[in-house]
């Protein structure tokens, strides 16, 4: 009875937003990538420096109470790309600077970004030992 | 002396007297259809303190103070403020009251706090073990996100059937004599659970406790949906109210136009971004403390079945796979 009479979210809208968000983040990003291209960086310090801006940008608008309205609206177009990933360790440090630098900042900083640090770093593990064993076996 | 009706409700022969009643809410319950009976609209989410936790204890006990001031009693004529809240521990009670010096009692029953206060407080009173007694409930949005979801600024959705907490305070002053409404019955309401596991939709997972402690009363008591003028609900939010009306339809208990939810009553649904409506022990706290209230005032209504309901969920227990068990417990006003 509760799944069928729960009003369900609005999927084509949500996509639509989600593909529309996170499309101007990635835009911008590749804008920042090609100004760095113009002045003749190589491709590492391209691909390092634009990183280091959007999650500077993500900080920037979560610390002027903005990146949350941005998600509100966008979904998983916002919280997917790196300014989303920004967002999930600046808010919780920002919620919890109350409880102190020790316990609050610092204890709760990974609160949402922890599981996917956590994760992130042990299938990067794993790829890499597959990586390795495949190159011995060729 | 009270005495037992059927199977679970309680007769009050004093029948305790609401001698006045304060709410103090948020901006966005200002912005709502309801502001006009709140006494103060804090447009400060910190009222002035540090913390959004000291700011909900703040308009607590602020709630108090409006409400002692608009019964004519004084501190000292208080016998015991029973209140509670959604924070750990029932802190924002406890740190309202530590300097009141006046007995006090925390109470858990998560949404259901205002009802559960009323329904102890009057029993005690009609006991004759107390005089005069303060209900007060309190939420806060922001020190409820914070300990139930996300950090503010984190950038996410809301589900469709999700509510938002009602940043608000609202206390009432019972007493064994005086003038204004009567609390006559009480009902308190038994654990249900219904095997809900989201706890973004709570409506769902109290509906069926609601449903149980109104048909509970009805039965004890021999009244119909006729008898009542209102059936106030404290926050089953837009889609548990339809769940409710569903679930006594079955029971061959038809609402009519008497339902109500505090939950749909404090914000616009249309506008104001809210989902399926308030929730939080403020939401009915201070619905009833000022809006419900004045109608009883004005003679509009004269007798109201009030069930605020509760969650009884915790973030970790909903982790850990548990269902979340819902709670309402009834009092019955009557001019």
């Amino acid at each position: 009875m509760i799944e069928e009479k729960a009003p369900g979210s609005h999927i084509l809208r949500d996509v639509f937003a989600a593909f529309v968000t996170g499309g101007a983040i990635c835009s911008v990003g590749q804008i920042i990538m090609l100004i760095f291209e113009q002045f003749g960086a190589d491709k590492e310090t391209t691909a390092a420096a634009t990183s280091i801006i959007m999650v500077f940008l993500g900080a920037f608008l979560t610390g002027i109470n903005i990146y949350d309205d941005i998600a509100k609206f966008g979904g998983a177009g916002a919280s997917v790309p790196i300014t989303g990933f920004s967002n999930s360790i600046v808010s919780p440090a920002m919620e919890f600077k109350k409880e102190g630098y020790v316990m609050g900042v610092g204890a709760k900083m990974f609160l949402i970004a922890g599981p996917v640090l956590v994760y992130g770093i042990f299938a990067s593990v794993i790829a890499g030992l597959v990586y390795f064993i495949w190159k011995q076996v060729m | 002396m009270a005495k037992k009706l059927g199977q679970q409700t309680i007769v009050l022969d004093r029948q305790p007297v609401i001698l006045s009643g304060a709410g103090i809410v948020g901006k966005k319950e200002g912005d709502g259809p309801l502001a006009r009976y709140f006494d103060n609209i804090i447009d400060d989410e910190y009222a002035g303190e540090k913390t959004f936790e000291a700011a909900e204890s703040r308009i607590m006990k602020d709630a108090y103070i409006k409400a002692l001031e608009k019964s004519g009693k004084s501190a000292t004529d208080i016998s015991l403020i029973l209140s509670g809240d959604l924070l750990n521990q029932c802190t924002a009670a406890s740190y309202a009251f530590r300097d009141v010096n006046t007995p006090y009692m925390g109470l858990f029953g998560a949404c259901s706090t205002m009802s559960e206060s009323l329904a102890i407080a009057a029993m005690l009173i009609d006991g004759g073990s107390v005089d005069y007694a303060v209900c007060a409930a309190s939420s806060h949005f922001c020190s409820a996100e914070r300990q139930f979801r996300f950090p503010l600024e984190y950038g996410n959705q809301r589900t469709p059937t999700s509510q938002w907490t009602v940043t608000g305070a609202g206390a009432v002053i019972l007493g064994k004599d005086g003038q204004g409404p009567k609390i006559t019955c009480v009902t308190p309401g038994m654990i249900l659970d219904e095997g809900i596991k989201d706890s973004n939709n709570m409506g769902a997972a109290m509906a069926p406790a609601a449903c149980d402690t109104i048909m509970k009363h009805l039965r004890d008591t021999g009244r119909t949906v006729d008898d009542l003028d209102m059936i106030l609900t404290g926050d089953l939010g837009k889609f548990g109210s339809e769940m409710l009306r569903d679930l006594l339809l079955r029971n061959n208990i038809d609402l009519k136009n008497k339902h109500k939810d505090c939950g749909m009553m404090i914000y616009d649904l249309e506008t104001q971004n809210v989902d399926c409506g308030g929730s939080g022990c403020g939401c009915s706290a201070v619905v009833f403390s000022t809006y419900i209230l004045d109608m009883f005032m004005q003679g509009i209504i004269k007798r109201l079945l009030f069930i605020a309901t509760g969650a009884l969920l915790s973030p970790t227990r909903i982790q850990q796979g548990e269902t979340i068990p819902g709670i309402a417990h009834a009092v019955l006003v009557e001019a």
